[in-house]
């Protein structure tokens, strides 16, 4: 009994010193993100590395959830004859919700697993070291730009998941199952508020790629420089961060709507 | 920042492009780069170093050795800011490296370079981009005059010709020449080798030893050697320390150790499997053990027993 208290313990003390050390990790990248405004190219090669590298994955996602969206959507509505909401039916759910969380998921496992697996792999070659015995600073050089690049990223492919996920709903609405196109563009456009709907899910969004992005690099930097160490950082990267989406999407949604 | 010129035509492994501006003098054999003073280094609940006091002197080649486990690769990373100690001082041209504030430690940085066992090449960039790699993070050189002394240091270790190749297309010997290239760039004061001479066939061998030898007398940089190679190491070194058990065995000249009466001097020279340093490992009776003591038991035969 006492032995199993004693792990429970020590068990929570590791966790907390993790999450102390997590903060103090974080703090030291966020110091380093100013001298990434004289040396933009640092930034730029992430932006492409994390943004553009992910683009197709959150298009074509974006395409088949508007699709779906569109068919559930329009069985529901059809029985109450309201089919002519399905444009804000699904400009709402998307822009509120889906667009974000899923375009967060989508980054998690696709640029949050490739930062970690890098950032690790580069700890096991010695290359973190080996820059550091270099007088570089990886705060600066390694870090800053990967989290300033997934702040910036992540809303942005959100915004393009919902606008790909709306032409797919487009698609199967109007185009195949005969929803007015007018009726479905103009209710979108009188019942979905920027400020309110579409910054909502922005801001959504940016919270989603600054805690993954933290997460991805703080598990690569923290991680045991072994082939196993890589592989476990990686995986803890993917399920750290899609809990922690989830998780937040339900505390931002309460705060926010 | 000094940089090294080229001088007259190129003699054995590119030796004429290092820099003969810096002539070893009487004093430099005299006077310490690194001074470590009381040095006491734990990891976990293994005490790694207890008090450890050593002087490395400058412009010479001083080799570290000793059996693996002891802390020589600890030992260069304290040594580079890299670790702290829990007690201790160690002075690198007397700044006290771990009371250094980052910045300080970093501008200290700029003058000290590091061999890695691996290499630690960036493997995003090729030969080229890897050995400029320091000046263009430090300097504001044009890129005309970067390319210059990038192709006199590949010159230098014997690997112009692989400037375009990425590191996974080099050999372990290639890498660490490259390696060598790097770190010399920036013109450092001193540079640390962490086994420079492991793995490498004959050749490699010879190629990184007449390396380090003309790097250090054409330069004047003071060189630390931390390797297991003993002849190798031991044919080049002025000053060779042997570390075990957390403390300084022995220290002096190569000869100087070849003729010392220590016996644990001579069965790490001997390679002989017993002695001082034990064959076996601290462990039960061996006859209670095999009688069937628990302790040590994996959990599979507990489990099926």
């Amino acid at each position: 009994m006492i032995d199993l208290l004693q792990q429970f313990g020590r068990g929570w003390i590791v966790l907390f010193e993790r999450l102390g050390r997590a903060h103090l990790f974080l703090f030291q990248v966020l110091l380093g993100i100013p001298s990434l405004f004289v040396r933009l190219f640092l930034l730029t090669k992430q932006l492409y590395s994390t943004g553009v590298m992910t683009l197709l994955i959150i298009l074509v996602s974006g395409l088949f959830v508007g699709m779906v969206l569109a068919l559930q959507g329009y069985n529901s509505l059809v029985r109450f004859g309201a089919e002519e909401a399905l444009g804000q039916f699904v400009a709402l759910v998307l822009f509120r919700e889906l667009a974000p969380v899923l375009t967060a998921l989508l980054f998690a496992g696709r640029a949050g697993s490739a930062m970690t697996s890098e950032i690790g792999l580069m700890k096991a070659t010695e290359q973190l070291a080996g820059l550091e015995m270099m007088a570089v600073d990886p705060f600066k050089r390694i870090y800053a730009p990967r989290l300033l690049a997934g702040f910036i990223v992540v809303p942005a492919l959100t915004a393009m998941f919902g606008t790909v996920a709306i032409l797919g709903g487009h698609l199967v609405g109007v185009e195949m199952l005969g929803v007015d196109a007018g009726a479905y563009w103009s209710q979108m456009q009188s019942e979905v508020s920027f400020r309110y709907d579409v910054l909502s899910g922005m801001l959504k969004a940016l919270v989603f790629g600054f805690v993954i992005c933290w997460i991805a690099i703080f598990e690569g930097a923290d991680c045991i420089p072994t082939s196993e160490g890589v592989s476990s950082a990686t995986t803890h990267t993917v399920v750290y961060s899609s809990l922690a989406v989830l998780g937040l999407d339900f505390v931002l949604t309460a705060l926010m709507f | 920042m000094r940089l090294a010129g080229k001088s007259g035509q190129t003699g054995t492994l590119g030796a004429g492009h290092l820099s003969m501006s810096n002539v070893i003098t009487s004093e430099q054999n005299t006077v310490p780069l690194v001074k470590i003073q009381d040095l006491h280094f734990q990891r976990g609940s293994k005490q790694i170093f207890s008090g450890i006091d050593m002087e490395i002197p400058k412009g010479q080649i001083t080799t570290i050795m000793g059996p693996s486990g002891t802390g020589k690769t600890t030992l260069l990373k304290l040594i580079g800011g890299q670790l702290k100690p829990s007690n201790g001082s160690i002075e690198v041209e007397g700044q006290n490296v771990p009371k250094l504030s980052r910045s300080a430690l970093y501008t200290l940085r700029k003058r000290m370079g590091m061999l890695f066992q691996s290499g630690a090449l960036l493997t995003d960039f090729n030969v080229f981009d890897n050995v400029a790699f320091p000046l263009r993070e430090h300097t504001t050189l044009p890129e005309s005059l970067i390319r210059h002394l990038v192709l006199m240091r590949l010159h230098a270790v014997g690997l112009r010709g692989a400037r375009d190749l990425y590191p996974a297309e080099l050999s372990g010997g290639m890498a660490r020449r490259v390696a060598l290239a790097r770190a010399l760039i920036l013109d450092p004061m001193m540079i640390m080798y962490d086994e420079p001479f492991t793995g490498q066939d004959p050749i490699s061998m010879g190629v990184l030893l007449e390396l380090i030898k003309t790097v250090n007398s054409a330069l004047g940089i003071t060189s630390i050697i931390v390797s297991h190679d003993l002849l190798e190491s031991m044919s080049i070194s002025d000053y060779v320390v042997i570390i075990s058990d957390g403390r300084v065995v022995e220290a002096g000249s190569p000869d100087a150790l070849r003729a010392s009466e220590s016996e644990w001097v001579q069965q790490f020279l001997n390679g002989t499997a017993d002695g001082p340093v034990p064959f076996q490992l601290d462990a039960p009776d061996y006859r209670l053990d095999l009688l069937g003591a628990k302790s040590g038991a994996s959990q599979y035969s507990a489990d099926n027993s």
